[in-house]
Parts: C-alpha cells; sequence; structure tokens
C-alpha cells in the first residue's frame, strides 16, 4: 500500500555519472564523437543539394516555366515563347521574361584547356538573379559578345580572377567565337556544370546559332504584389497547354534537388553514412553504461535487497543515457560546427549549420543513447539480491 | 522482556512470532545436479530478541537468510515474515516484505556515489510517507546515534571499515524497521570496532524495540545472544527455545 516516491530526491543517475570522472569523459568524447559523424553525413548531403541549386535560389521570379521534358538546369529543354506571353495576359503577372541556358564548351583563358559551363542569358534591362554583382553590371552586358564569370567556378583560374578584380577585360572564346569577360559575380560549380557564365540573350543566340530565341529554356514569372504565388500557379496551369510546366521558385529549387537526389547515390551515401553514425554511437554508449552497470551491480542487488524496484534501477540507467546525450551532444556539435567552417573556406561547399539538423542530431542521440541503455539493462536482471550474501 | 519470555513459554502462539519458519527445505540446481541446501527447518522468533546464526561454512545459515528476508522465494514449506506469507508470495509482495526489514552486511556495499547521508536517506525514500526534509532530520540524526556526524557528508572511500559499518547501520535502522537482519556484521574489523558495532546495534535495536537476526562465525560477540542458533548441512542443529543465554 506504500507507493514509492514519483519524485527522488536524490539524483542517483547524475552522482553516479559525476563521481567518475574518468568515465564521464570518455562517454562525452564518444558521443560527441557519432554526433560530429552524423552532422557531418547529414551536413554534406544538404550542401550538396543546395550547392546545385544555387542559381535557382537566386532566381528573380515568383513562379518559373519550364519544358515538362526538362531534367536539371543544364538540361531544361526548351518551349515556346509564346507561352511567355500567354502568361502576360493574366491580370496578376507583373512581367514574363525569357531565359535562355544551355551547355557551352569554354576555354580557360588561363591555361587553354576546354571545359563546359552553363551559359545564362536574358535581357539585359532585368538580372534574372538576384545576385548584387549581376544587378549592378547589367549595362556591360549590353555590349556584344560580353560575358560575366563566376568566380565560384571550378578550375584554375586565378590569374583570370586577379586580372578581372582589377577591371581588366579578359577575352576567350566559347565554341570557336571570341568573347571577352568583362565583371565578375559569384555563384558556384555544381554537379552539372564546373561553373557558369551570364551574358544578355542577344549574345546567347550569337555564340549558339542553333539556338532560337522562340525556344526559351525557362519563363521567369514575377506577379503584383498581393498575388498569391500557388493560386497563380494552379490557374496558369488550366488554361496553358501541356507542353509547360508551371513551378514557384520553392518548387523549381525542389525540382533540382530531386534530380540529383533520384540520379546520385547522394542520397543513400550520406544516409547510409549517418547510420554508421548512429551504430558507432550505440556501440561505445553501450560500452560505457554496460561497464557502469556491472561496476555498480553489487549496489544496485543492494537497493533491490532494501527493496527498490527493478523499475527504479530501470530508470537508473535510462536517465544515465540522456544526461550522457545531451552531455555529449553539446561538444559533438560545437566540434561539427567548427568543421563545417573549416569545409566551407576549403571547398566553397555551402555547409552551414541549421536549427532543424541540430535538432535531428539531438533527437538521434537521445534514442541512440535510450538504445544502448536498453540493451545496457539486460545485465541489471542478474542483479539478484541472494547473490551479495 | 520477563513477561513476554514468560507468555511465550506458557503458549506457542506463532502469530506472535515475527519470524515464523516450517518444514522449510530448499534446494539448488536441476535435474541430477539438484542438491538440498535445507532441510526441514523449524524455527520461530520473537519479537525484542537478539538471535545469533552460526556454523561452519556451508551449513546453509546464509541460504536460511536470505529465505527469511524475502530475498529468495520459499520452495517447499512455510515462511512467515511479520505475518507475511512468503511461500507462494509475488514479486510485489517480496517486495514490500523487504521493505520492513533493515539489512546489514558483510561488504558494506554502500553506495560509491553517495555520501554517508545520502546513503542512509536512500533507505528512507522507500517509505512515501517521509518528506524530503524529515528524511534529512532523520537521517542525520541517525549518523549521530552511531557517532559519526562529524562525517554525514564523507563518500564511502574517505571512511574507516568500521565506519562504513556504522553507516550500514545507520541506513539499516534509520527507517525503524521491526526486523533488522546482519550477516558477518563484524568480519572485516578488529576486535575493538566489531564490539563497537555490535553493542551499537544492540542497543539501537533495544531503543526501538526490533528484532535481531545475526549470521556470525565471530565468537568474540556471542555474549549479546539472547539465543543462538547452531546450524550444520542445512540442518538446524540447535535452537534454544527457552530465553536463557547459552554459550556454545
Amino acid at each position: 500500500m506504500k507507493k514509492v516516491p514519483k519524485t527522488r530526491e536524490i539524483p542517483l543517475a547524475w552522482l553516479q555519472l559525476s563521481r567518475e570522472k574518468s568515465r564521464l569523459l570518455v562517454a562525452m568524447a564518444g558521443i560527441a564523437f557519432a554526433d560530429m559523424l552524423m552532422f557531418i553525413q547529414l551536413g554534406f548531403q544538404t550542401a550538396l543539394y543546395d550547392s546545385n541549386t544555387r542559381l535557382h535560389q537566386k532566381i528573380n521570379a515568383d513562379l518559373v516555366l519550364i519544358s515538362p521534358q526538362g531534367r536539371n538546369i543544364v538540361n531544361l529543354t526548351t518551349f515556346p515563347r509564346r507561352r511567355l506571353y500567354q502568361a502576360l495576359s493574366f491580370d496578376g503577372v507583373a512581367s514574363a521574361d525569357p531565359l535562355y541556358a544551355d551547355f557551352v564548351d569554354w576555354k580557360n583563358p588561363q591555361t587553354q584547356i576546354k571545359t563546359s559551363l552553363l551559359l545564362l542569358g536574358f535581357k539585359p534591362d532585368k538580372s534574372a538573379f538576384l545576385i548584387p554583382e549581376v544587378e549592378q553590371n547589367l549595362e556591360k552586358l549590353k555590349m556584344p559578345d560580353v560575358l560575366l564569370f563566376d568566380k565560384g567556378s571550378q578550375g584554375k583560374y586565378d590569374e583570370t580572377l586577379a586580372s578581372l578584380e582589377q577591371g581588366k577585360t579578359v577575352s576567350t572564346e566559347i565554341q570557336e567565337r571570341k568573347i571577352n569577360v568583362k565583371g565578375l559575380f559569384l555563384s558556384g560549380a555544381s554537379f552539372a556544370a564546373d561553373g557558369n557564365v551570364i551574358t544578355s540573350d542577344l549574345n546567347f543566340h550569337r555564340i549558339l546559332t542553333r539556338r532560337h530565341p522562340s525556344q526559351v529554356s525557362a519563363g521567369l514569372i514575377k506577379l503584383k504584389p498581393g498575388v498569391d504565388p500557388q493560386q497563380m500557379a494552379e490557374a496558369l496551369k488550366l488554361s496553358l497547354p501541356n507542353d509547360v510546366r508551371v513551378l514557384t521558385k520553392a518548387e523549381f529549387i525542389q525540382f533540382e534537388t530531386k534530380y540529383w537526389s533520384e540520379n546520385t547515390s547522394i542520397g543513400f551515401i550520406f544516409t547510409l553514412g549517418t547510420a554508421i553514425g548512429f551504430v558507432v554511437g550505440v556501440v561505445i554508449v553501450y560500452q560505457i553504461l554496460s561497464s557502469d552497470v556491472a561496476d555498480h551491480l553489487a549496489e544496485y542487488a543492494t537497493l533491490k535487497a532494501m527493496g527498490y524496484r527493478n523499475s527504479y534501477l530501470l530508470i537508473v540507467v535510462f536517465q544515465e543515457a540522456l544526461i550522457l546525450a545531451l552531455l555529449g551532444f553539446l561538444p559533438g556539435s560545437a566540434i561539427a560546427f567548427g568543421l563545417y567552417a573549416l569545409t566551407r573556406n576549403a571547398t566553397n561547399l555551402p555547409l552551414f549549420m541549421t536549427l532543424s539538423r541540430a535538432i535531428t542530431v539531438l533527437i538521434l542521440t537521445m534514442i541512440m543513447c535510450t538504445i544502448s541503455g536498453a540493451i545496457a539493462t539486460k545485465k541489471l536482471r542478474s542483479a539478484d539480491p541472494a547473490d551479495i550474501f | 522482556m520477563q513477561t513476554l519470555t514468560s507468555v511465550n513459554q506458557t503458549q506457542n502462539i506463532t502469530n506472535q512470532a515475527v519470524i515464523s519458519v516450517r518444514n522449510l527445505n530448499h534446494y539448488f540446481g536441476q535435474g541430477s545436479l539438484k542438491k538440498q541446501a535445507l532441510f526441514d527447518i523449524n524455527l520461530d522468533i520473537y519479537p525484542g530478541e537478539v538471535v545469533l546464526m552460526t556454523g561452519p561454512s556451508g551449513s546453509g545459515k546464509t541460504t536460511l537468510l536470505t529465505l527469511i528476508c524475502g530475498l529468495r522465494s520459499p520452495q517447499e514449506g512455510s515462511l512467515k515474515l511479520l505475518n507475511q506469507e512468503l511461500f507462494g508470495a509475488n514479486q510485489e509482495q517480496l517486495i514490500q516484505a523487504r521493505r520492513k526489514i533493515g539489512y546489514i552486511f558483510q561488504a558494506h556495499n554502500l553506495l560509491k556515489s553517495l555520501t554517508a547521508l545520502q546513503n542512509v536517506q536512500m533507505s528512507l525514500q522507500l517509505h512515501s510517507n517521509i518528506s524530503p526534509t524529515e528524511r534529512y532530520e532523520r537521517a542525520t540524526q541517525m549518523l549521530e546515534a552511531v557517532g559519526l556526524e562529524e562525517r554525514i557528508h564523507y563518500y564511502p572511500t574517505g571512511l574507516s571499515g568500521g565506519q562504513k559499518q556504522r553507516v550500514a547501520i545507520a541506513r539499516a535502522l534509520v527507517s525503524h524497521p521491526r526486523v533488522v537482519l546482519a550477516d558477518e556484521p563484524t568480519a572485516a574489523l578488529d576486535s575493538k570496532s566489531g564490539r563497537d558495532v555490535v553493542n551499537l546495534m544492540q542497543k539501537l535495536a533495544k531503543e526501538q524495540g526490533c528484532t535481531i537476526l545475526m549470521v556470525t562465525h565471530d565468537n568474540r560477540i556471542l555474549d549479546i545472544a539472547d539465543r543462538i542458533i547452531y546450524m550444520e548441512d542445512g540442518v538446524l542443529v540447535s535452537n534454544d527455545t527457552g530465553k536463557s543465554k547459552s554459550n556454545h
């Protein structure tokens, strides 16, 4: 009839952990290591996807039209420019401008070696991308055969960049046509292309004579203030024929991300990597908790002899597991934070800590420690109070 | 005590006995390895008695002790502890029985991560009708009663063998149990400490009116017993039901 009090006054779990400092530090180090592994795996995965959608994230549009055949930004295929005029007839649409995109072979001005870049062309009265250096250099694009170069491009460009930073013009060839680079902007290399170059629509078609202005790669639609993009998208979908897809900006980003997640092993590799980090953590914490339980077995048997229930001891072990989870998470996330910064500086990959990822890893850590705790408590059953006599 | 003695001599009222054992047999092992450890034990222990159990190693006295205090389930026979029949009792009933008993073990088994005071409080925590403040006070008082008021915040590593045993006594007695069971409490101690410990146990037990059942080899302390039980090969060889002290 007597009930064990629900709130224990003596925090046995904390006291047991804190009294054995070396074991506590080893546990924290182990969890920090496992957390760091998980953070790196998840971070790289997101960064890789993000690095392929930099242009998409900066696109100056509320809605984007693309061909249903389009696969990713270097393989958008085309659809008729007429669709843009049709979209413009809608009341909520403020503007509908074409974007031309294609792969081109360009000769590295420094090394003279040819490489593939993404060539983007649009009407230079309005920037297709919300990138400051592009917006500031629109006038230059009105000149014939002038391009802006992405300084985040992959490859040996240090001398080229130095010249351009000084304001000089750098000349090179794209598909045997001489062009002049007169400015820089920053986006970044991706899986699709080693780099990007931006020019006007006229220059685009001068360079790529096989392309015709009446066939556009994408349509950039800006809406009037107060118009809901989703509703407008639905309206356009209903009225425009099936040779064009209507996407919101978010869907446009998702479109690219989905291509890379489906067509590469990125998803599988990094999920596997995260799982490995998780398993490493479970093993480490289990080792520590089970040696902790073994060390305290006589004490636990004493408690059982005194009349403590098995459930009390189980709770103590689980509390230890959760305390370790929290204590190990802190240094783990701090180390990951530092590694992210290091990687950003070394690779230009957009590797950033996010709150949602931190929460995900924290929850994974707690689950990891709970699983270890559950396995470690198997030994508790062998704490037979009769054996201490 | 005299009154109780005369009452018990004239009547054999077993429901007054704190511990009552009838026809208890106990076995270890299975099948062909099955070995009998206790043979037809019959025993009554009355309130306020100080009973010593002694006998050679392997005589079954520890086994009997573990059965009496609910750490093992009786396999055959009857064992009543404070009127609770332990034969066939479920886990919850065993747990409740254990809470009514104070234990003093040979190896102290104090929790290393807790101070002397916290160790004693762990015993009080099992009783929900005692508030945290009261727990602290009672634990402190108990430790003062065993002479350790200077060391209530010491950890077991900072205490001598005798001091640790005194903490164990405080822990066993702080909740005022009706029965105290001790297994070789003086084994690891020198003469003086051992004597002090046993005197302390006896004094506190008399103050609280509880019964002491002690397993021991130690010949130096046999004089504190009201009764001595001698076991050999799982059989209760000698058991004075009378109250006269007998030296073995």
